[in-house]
């Protein structure tokens, strides 16, 4: 367009993958799928609380539930009566669960259909319950969890974030990037008065007062189990690495658009999708956010107080 | 050619920040961010309205542009929406068309 002057220009719009690009999502077509009563003899159970959110999980297996209490350590919990959502775990013998290849999310009022190659659930969120088809490893189970949880998350006003997490005097700090941004390598940084949440999907929950960021067992590269608390979001930090170390603040407006490209969500729902993209404005609007240059040395955490 | 009715699809999440909109479609997570020309267009799509007449009544009132260079641009520019979902096209007016409150 010649004659537009350049602080018009035209009718160029700039598209983006809004939340997370490892989210591959599904077409949503009509599911009218029964969630079936499970069959399978649930003998061994346990609730993996994340989030303030237990989870019971149900299986035949003596092994996966040894296996499931190690993966997921202090976020087991011995009292299973305040769980808000049951699994029952099938496994099945080592092979493809599912045809999908990559992470498929279907949902609609009544069911909610998550799949990829190694498993296939199917939740009915009215009786908060459901089955899980899955070979014995924990990676399964752990992409469910993750996805129930953002589909909760959603509905409440909190979601998952490619995000490190700390506490630093009762205060958590949140530390968003995609992988590469230094995540790991400013949680490794950390200094022992600083209780990481995680160095990979922070868990962030709407409260009266603000938001609440929490513990997850999900990790990054560091390989470790967060910490099991929670503490009120005071800052959040988009990483990128440089020479020097820095903190710039950021707007709102960019704040939101930044946060909602690291937020997970699966779902091609539009009632859900509405909702995480209000919540990620509604806590650029209430949590500061910054831009956090490091380099990677202990200094940075200096300035993290 | 027929007129081209554009409408604001009902399957978004849409915020106004400062004059800009911007729109997230759950069809594949886009989110887009449409600058003042866009925006104008985006809230004047109505269903009622035909993009030839938004595009003279609207877009050459408030910018300096050549009305025929700027009906192609749009019709352009509805197409990449239409294609993610986030407008609706018609060679009809489009009925029940959401209002363009979006904070």
């Amino acid at each position: 367009m010649q004659n537009l002057p350049q602080k018009v220009s035209p009718f160029n719009f700039h598209a983006n993958r809004g939340f997370s690009e490892r989210n591959r999502l599904a077409t949503l077509e009509t599911l009218r799928h029964t969630v079936p009563t499970s069959t399978i003899n649930v003998a061994h159970e346990l609730a993996i609380d994340i989030g303030g959110m237990p989870i019971l999980v149900r299986t035949d297996s003596r092994e996966f539930a040894g296996l499931l209490k190690d993966r997921y350590g202090t976020f087991v919990i011995p009292n299973a009566k305040d769980a808000i959502f049951a699994l029952d775990v099938e496994l099945v013998p080592p092979g493809l669960v599912s045809e999908v290849e990559d992470v498929c999310v279907r949902v609609d009022s009544r069911h909610w259909v998550m799949e990829r190659g190694d498993f296939r659930a199917e939740l009915d969120p009215e009786r908060c319950q459901g089955w899980v088809r899955q070979t014995a490893n924990p990676y399964s189970i752990d992409s469910v969890l993750r996805i129930l949880h953002s589909l909760i998350l959603a509905r409440e006003g909190g979601f998952l974030v490619h995000a490190a997490s700390a506490v630093r005097n009762g205060r958590a700090f949140l530390f968003a990037g995609v992988s590469g941004a230094g995540k790991t390598t400013l949680s490794r940084l950390a200094p022992p008065d600083v209780a990481l949440l995680t160095d990979e999907i922070s868990y962030v929950r709407r409260q009266e007062s603000g938001y609440e960021a929490f513990g997850t067992p999900f990790a990054g590269e560091l390989a470790r189990i967060g910490e099991n608390l929670r503490a009120p979001v005071t800052a959040l930090y988009f990483l990128a690495q440089g020479p020097e170390n820095r903190i710039e603040p950021v707007g709102n407006a960019d704040a939101a658009r930044a946060l909602l490209q690291n937020i997970l969500f699966f779902a091609k729902d539009a009632e859900l999708v509405r909702l995480v993209f209000q919540s990620a404005f509604d806590f650029a609007n209430r949590v500061p956010a910054y831009r956090l240059v490091f380099t990677p040395d202990a200094r940075v955490w200096e300035l993290l107080v | 050619m027929s007129a081209i009715y554009i409408a604001r699809s009902r399957e978004i999440a849409a915020r106004n920040l400062g004059g800009e909109m911007m729109i997230m479609s759950p069809r594949n997570s886009t989110l887009c961010n449409l600058n003042g020309v866009g925006t104008l267009i985006w809230e004047a799509a109505d269903g009622q309205t035909p993009l030839e007449e938004i595009v003279a009544g609207r877009v050459c009132a408030e910018f300096d542009v050549e009305p025929a260079q700027a009906l192609k641009d749009a019709e352009s520019f509805a197409w990449e929406l239409a294609e993610l979902g986030i407008l609706l096209l018609s060679d009809q007016p489009i009925a029940s068309v959401p209002p363009h409150s979006y904070g």
